[in-house]
């Protein structure tokens, strides 16, 4: 456990990433986990566009593109960008409250594996050849007839990566809530800290009912369970309600963080305070709460009657107000700024007008009557299209490059950023603003083809020229990656050279332990408020060198989540197969040992020393 | 590595504690009684029902039940989960936070979705 830099064989460096607990390590896993699983869904969405290419094409069958439609979503939203936001609040997070890990560094490695395994699981599908087809929703209309495991996939998978968010979530919530250093008040808290906050205390409340709705669609479709039958009494609403009083607040899971992102580069990158900082704090808490206000607007249609309607639709265009006050806040961060146009800021820039549009949409959509017209069309396509990948997606490929030298401790490429940038930018107005017209136009969404001379031939051409032009924007960044990575040009503290907040004064990537001493907060942007008084370095110490308790590596999170991975195979055969019994009470015997050892074995951690501290200290020549 | 640390107590600060105690031993008690009293009433109230005396409807019966679980979840958590006493309003505002949601969920339901 040196930090001093030492060759060591594969075997070790691999065994040290199984068992991390260290919370940047534990990023760089969501990073990567998250990254490949947004590859797997970007070409789960090229085979859809593709297929959409001309009428009456045949590149796939209905049943593959249902497939594909149903895992898209899900890889995209569960798999891909919550694991890479929850990877940035992990990597930075810490870092800018001046903490020196979570508060349960086991519980986050666990939350990790579990959401990994989790994600293998629902992609295994492909291999067995029945995939979930029902939709990412998965409406239990549809998932009750669907054939097959395809379904099952899906609840399983879903029950074990989302119960990895949850513990990811309150180990935030107690992160920031306890661990904050010295004279870091909560209205001192940078904007990014606040949105993993509100964002980790919406995915405690909204994370439950999902756990509940998929037990109850396992139960119904494994054991017999009649919830949503309605042949035997049960109701298939009450499933679209579960699933959205989860659902709706997960979206503002996945945009909060990506507006805490945007805010952090906005400052950055202006060179100011961002404007209206208390006001931004309320809007994201005010977001948060409307969140679970407005679920039934997805369900306009069902029949909820006119009541139901219209308070939700209010509700719903009420959210538009705390946006409102964000999106005029950062405008005004940038108005007599210094700006200077980087590749996050170009992302930021180009999000703006992006979710603007998603928002306006969104208000739309809210229209209740309108809804009738604009319901399971691509017009709902094209809308959460721009909320989600123009809000989240351009929030997590921002985040990428500003937080990639604080991660990895070198500079993405910036001119292949930008290149990346416009690709993707132009790509994806291309994909999806000729949507909203096709939704005019009467196409529906989720048809596998559709025929000729009704005017969407060119239309679905132009989108899917624009998908190409995405998937070359995503290319030339891993290419930018795999370049940056190979060159490995070592960069300072605060590459970016205006860093406001604590973790741009510490190396990059930070030393394990972090902070050598804790850093004393002395107002919103600290990091700021030293370098204008003088200090170089950016931080004043709370404390004197002492000695540093640190929590040991664990392989146990890993054998936990194995031990639920094989039970979900059990559980999901234990009908037609005689071994499904077995396997299932096996594999949760396996979960439950590993959790034994973990509750029987105490484990205190370990201190790094003093002089260890100080030999680090003296190497980068910060201690005077 | 942990240092023990031997606090001496002031005599004025031993009394005062002391008289923290005792109050907060009084109204463990008494608060312990009440739910106590609660339970038993709960009780009788469902016998009474079944053994049909006169005056005790299922529309009497029900809502008090309601009220009494409620008034004896605040007990238990302000008396004896130590709610009450400082240091305590993170978890507070989250408890009420989900405590609000749902009950707004509950209410959305009962008046104007469910049908």
């Amino acid at each position: 456990m040196s930090s001093v830099a030492q060759k060591r064989g594969f075997g070790a460096t691999l065994w040290d990433w199984l068992t991390t607990v260290d919370h940047k390590k534990i990023g760089i896993l969501y990073l990567l986990g998250g990254g490949f699983f947004f590859i797997v869904g970007g070409i789960e969405a090229m085979i859809i566009r593709l297929q959409l290419l001309t009428p009456n094409n045949d590149l796939v069958s209905a049943g593959i593109f249902n497939q594909m439609i149903t895992m898209h979503g899900t890889t995209m939203i569960f798999l891909a960008a919550m694991p890479i936001l929850i990877g940035f609040m992990n990597a930075i997070m810490p870092l800018q409250i001046g903490a020196r890990d979570v508060a349960f560094p086991f519980l986050n490695s666990l939350g990790f594996w579990m959401f990994m395994f989790g994600g293998i699981f629902l992609n295994l599908s492909w291999f067995f050849g029945q995939v979930p087809d029902a939709g990412w929703t998965s409406y239990a209309s549809l998932a009750l007839v669907s054939e097959g495991h395809g379904v099952d996939f899906y609840a399983i998978g879903l029950q074990i990566a989302g119960g990895g968010t949850l513990m990811g979530g309150i180990n935030f919530l107690v992160t920031i809530i306890n661990m904050r250093a010295p004279g870091m008040t909560y209205m001192r808290m940078p904007l990014f800290t606040w949105t993993t906050f509100v964002a980790s205390a919406m995915i405690l409340f909204a994370f439950p009912p999902l756990t509940v709705g998929l037990f109850l669609l396992t139960f119904e479709r494994m054991f017999g369970g009649n919830f949503f039958d309605h042949t035997m009494g049960g109701n298939t609403i009450i499933w679209e309600h579960i699933f959205w009083i989860f659902g709706h607040p997960e979206v503002y899971i996945l945009i909060l963080p990506a507006f805490g992102i945007f805010s952090e580069i906005f400052s950055i990158f202006s060179r100011k305070r961002l404007f209206g900082y208390s006001a931004m704090v309320f809007a994201t808490v005010l977001i948060g709460f409307l969140g679970f206000m407005v679920w039934a607007h997805h369900m306009f249609t069902v029949g909820l009657g006119p009541t139901a309607n219209a308070i939700f639709s209010v509700a719903t265009m009420a959210i538009a107000i705390p946006t409102g006050v964000k999106i005029f806040n950062w405008l005004l961060t940038m108005w007599g700024g210094s700006i200077k146009i980087t590749t996050p800021m170009l992302w930021a820039l180009g999000f703006i007008p992006t979710f603007v549009m998603g928002g306006v949409t969104g208000v739309m959509l809210g229209t209740a009557p309108l809804d009738y017209q604009l319901h399971d069309t691509y017009f709902v396509v094209a809308h959460f299209h721009y909320v989600i990948v123009g809000g989240t997606v351009f929030g997590i490929l921002a985040g990428l490059h500003l937080y990639w030298p604080k991660m990895f401790g070198t500079l993405l490429n910036e001119m292949l950023g930008k290149v990346t940038f416009w690709f993707f930018f132009i790509g994806f107005h291309l994909t999806f603003l000729i949507q909203h017209w096709l939704g005019f136009w009467g196409m529906p969404r989720r048809v596998f083809t559709y025929m000729d001379g009704q005017g969407w031939n060119s239309s679905n051409l132009i989108s899917t020229v624009g998908a190409l032009f995405m998937a070359i924007g995503i290319t030339v960044l891993v290419y930018n990656i795999i370049v940056t990575s190979v060159k490995n040009v070592r960069v300072a503290n605060d590459p970016w050279g205006d860093g406001r907040t604590l973790e741009w004064a510490i190396e990059s990537p930070p030393l394990y332990y972090n902070f050598a001493q804790t850093p004393l907060v002395r107002g919103l942007d600290t990091v700021y408020i030293e370098k204008m008084e003088g200090n170089a370095s950016g931080l004043t110490p709370a404390e004197p060198v002492q000695d540093i308790h640190m929590p040991n590596g664990s392989f146990i999170p890993f054998m936990m989540s194995l031990g639920l991975f094989i039970a979900g195979f059990g559980a999901m055969y234990r009908a037609e197969e005689s071994w499904g019994l077995p396997v299932l009470i096996f594999g949760l015997l396996w979960t439950f040992i590993a959790m034994a050892m973990r509750s029987l074995k105490d484990d205190l951690g370990y201190y790094v020393k003093k002089d260890e501290i100080l030999r680090d200290m003296k190497r980068k020549g910060g201690q005077k | 590595m942990s240092d023990i640390q031997v606090y001496k107590k002031s005599p004025a600060q031993f009394n005062l504690d002391q008289r923290r105690a005792r109050k907060s031993m009084r109204g463990q008690v008494m608060m312990f009684s009440l739910m106590i009293f609660m339970t038993i009433m709960s009780f009788s109230m469902v016998m009474a029902y079944q053994a049909d005396v006169a005056g005790f409807s299922k529309f009497l019966i029900i809502p008090s039940l309601l009220l009494f679980a409620a008034v004896q979840v605040g007990l238990q958590l302000y008396y004896f989960m130590h709610m009450s006493e400082e240091g305590h309003g993170v978890p507070q505002m989250f408890m009420y936070t989900g405590v609000v949601l749902s009950f707004a969920v509950v209410l959305t339901f009962v008046t104007i979705v469910w049908w």
